[in-house]
């Protein structure tokens, strides 16, 4: 193949992998805005959804059912974890909100350890292992899947923020918590449900992610730095950022995978988070605000 | 004045002592092994402590030091015949001038993004470490790294490496109280509660952040190169994040504002994680365990062991005092 196509082709699986980035990168910001929390477990609620997915698909669960069915449950895995583990501490100081999602991260870690044991699952893919061509390229079908699905819950969440009074009141407590309570919103219902939303759309993601990369129960950790590489490159709190910032580092991720060297692949989103981190923290797309103890 | 000193100084002596008794009384090298994994845990539990627990700062990179002085050890004694204790000379020095590269710009950012960047650093290094090639030797590590040497008295074997790591344990310990109950200590605690009214006070905020971020990586790296001339062979697993994430688990379950109290975290999950890994039936439960003490000390004791224990001490001093009027 021709440089020309062999930078196609990074290009297109660059962004097949970026939009997980950028929907993983959007579920911290839906929980950040919400609540000013960095959820440090949010790669656990990927990898939650996917080894359920397998779990319900291994039982005969029709995939489509499986699908949402793993979905809801992360929602209320995300649920129990506000509940239980973060409205306990909230008010208090940063670092005692990382370490409690740090705990729940290492906990969740855990469990799925214990429930599915160490070794990877696999999912069939959705439509099969067909290969669509794109020029020189070739993409898997399942990674059109994958932009689909982050096609999707991008325009689902504009619209829920944009245009749902539950959207606009969970918008209000990210804005100024104290007006919102007082404009009569149920701020401690409305953290839930960020929590819930960001749990389950983390969850889809990690289904239809399965059936490209496998999953374990230490997919978790790597996935969560790089959608917080995503959600920090766009911008800290800004949605569309997150998955403009996914994609990005993914295509710039796979670029370095396939012309530099595979082994560093995973150095690069990170290399990334720290340039943007240390030259403008506030993030490509995002306000040049510093806000102290964020 | 000397009752002050003897009051000052009398916590050190008894452990001091206990620590010269265990190798006598604790015939089992495991035990002594175990023992000695304390003391290497404790060193950098301490520098942790001061960075987290004083300063407010998270590091979710102490790995990194940890494996930097490791390999700065290895490399230079197995590929430059350099002698240890020169190798652990470089090892700090590298660990500083790195700690002072990313110290500088990291520490300007707060909360969620410190970690995060701590983190991003933290797993960089630990690539370097995998794929390093010749020079760190891979995923197969670096083996046969020399002990250290007290002239003619190689420091070979559990019992002799647990007397060295503890001795340095307690000196990590005094430099740690003596940094606490000092002029910067104040400043650090100042900068905890609040970096705007420290910086209003005149305290040089940026100056002591990055100060004690470069003395706890200080420590790390003293633990890393210690670990390496003790055990005579690395590789990079033990110097990733999930080792990083540990540290804030002792130093949390301790009590991250107490020094003695990131000694007693340490020794306790270490001891916890021993004993939950010898049991083939219950292995597999280690990663849940500290999870869930983390979860729960946050919620129920945010102040850890040490303010138990400092309320049972209190308490008895009072009775104390009551009984003696």
């Amino acid at each position: 193949m021709d440089l020309a196509g062999k930078l196609l082709q990074l290009t297109l699986s660059g962004l097949a992998m970026g939009t997980i980035y950028g929907i993983v990168g959007m579920g911290f910001n839906i929980i950040y805005n919400a609540t000013g929390v960095i959820n440090f477990a949010q790669g656990e609620f990927v990898m939650l959804g996917g080894l359920i997915a397998v779990s319900l698909v291994a039982v005969h669960v029709p995939l489509a059912v499986a699908v949402v069915v793993a979905a809801l449950i992360v929602a209320a895995v995300g649920l129990l974890l506000e509940r239980l583990a973060v409205r306990p501490v909230s008010g208090q100081s940063v670092i005692s909100m990382i370490t409690i999602t740090i705990g729940a991260s290492m906990l969740l870690r855990g469990v799925a350890k214990l429930l599915w044991g160490p070794n990877a699952q696999k999912l069939p893919a959705f439509s099969g292992d067909e290969i669509i061509r794109v020029g020189p390229a070739a993409l898997e079908s399942q990674e059109i899947w994958i932009a689909g699905t982050a096609l999707i819950i991008v325009i689902a969440t504009q619209v829920f923020f944009n245009y749902t009074v539950a959207g606009k009141a969970m918008r209000a407590c990210a804005i100024n918590k104290a007006a919102a309570r007082l404009a009569g919103v149920n701020v401690e219902r409305m953290t839930l449900l960020a929590f819930a939303l960001s749990a389950g759309i983390s969850g889809l993601a990690g289904v239809v992610l399965t059936p490209k990369t496998l999953m374990r129960s230490s997919s978790g950790a790597p996935l969560a730095v790089k959608g917080f590489c995503a959600a920090i490159v766009g911008g800290l709190g800004n949605g569309i950022g997150a998955v403009v910032g996914g994609a990005l580092i993914g295509v710039l991720e796979s670029l370095g995978a396939g012309l530099i060297s595979s082994g560093y692949k995973d150095a690069f989103a990170l290399l990334i988070l720290m340039v943007v981190l240390f030259v403008r923290p506030s993030g490509i797309l995002g306000r040049n605000t510093d806000r102290e103890g964020l | 004045m000397i009752r002050r000193t003897l009051r000052e100084i009398w916590p050190y002596l008894v452990l001091a002592a206990c620590v010269a008794a265990f190798p006598l009384v604790v015939r089992s090298t495991y035990v002594q092994f175990v023992g000695a994994t304390i003391g290497l845990y404790a060193i950098m539990s301490l520098g942790l402590c001061l960075l987290l627990g004083y300063a407010g700062q998270a590091s979710l990179g102490h790995a990194a030091f940890y494996g930097l002085g490791a390999y700065t050890s290895a490399i230079l004694t197995t590929r430059y015949h350099t002698s240890p204790w020169l190798a652990m000379l470089a090892g700090i020095a590298l660990t500083s001038a790195v700690a002072i590269t990313i110290g500088r710009p990291a520490l300007k950012l707060h909360g969620h993004y410190l970690a995060m960047a701590t983190l991003g650093f933290g797993v960089i290094v630990q690539i370097i470490f995998h794929e390093g090639g010749d020079l760190t030797g891979g995923f197969g590590g670096i083996a046969a790294i020399p002990p250290l040497q007290f002239g003619s008295l190689a420091i070979k074997g559990d019992k002799l490496n647990f007397l060295l790591i503890w001795a340095i344990t307690i000196m990590a310990l005094a430099i740690s109280a003596n940094v606490v109950n000092s002029r910067v200590g104040r400043a650090l605690r100042a900068i905890h509660d609040s970096e705007v009214a420290a910086q209003a006070c005149g305290i040089d905020v940026s100056r002591y952040k990055l100060m004690v971020f470069v003395l706890s990586a200080t420590f790390a790296s003293v633990a890393g190169s210690l670990y390496a001339h003790y055990i005579g062979f690395i590789s990079p697993d033990p110097f990733g994040l999930t080792f990083s994430v540990q540290l804030i688990v002792f130093v949390i379950v301790g009590g991250s504002r107490s020094v003695w109290g990131a000694l007693l975290g340490a020794a306790l999950m270490t001891i916890l994680g021993q004993q939950i890994e010898r049991y083939e039936a219950i292995k597999d439960l280690n990663t849940v365990v500290y999870g869930l003490m983390l979860i729960l000390f946050v919620i129920f004791m945010p102040a850890g062991l040490a303010d138990i224990i400092r309320r049972v001490t209190d308490r008895i001093g009072r009775k104390g005092v009551v009984a003696n009027g």
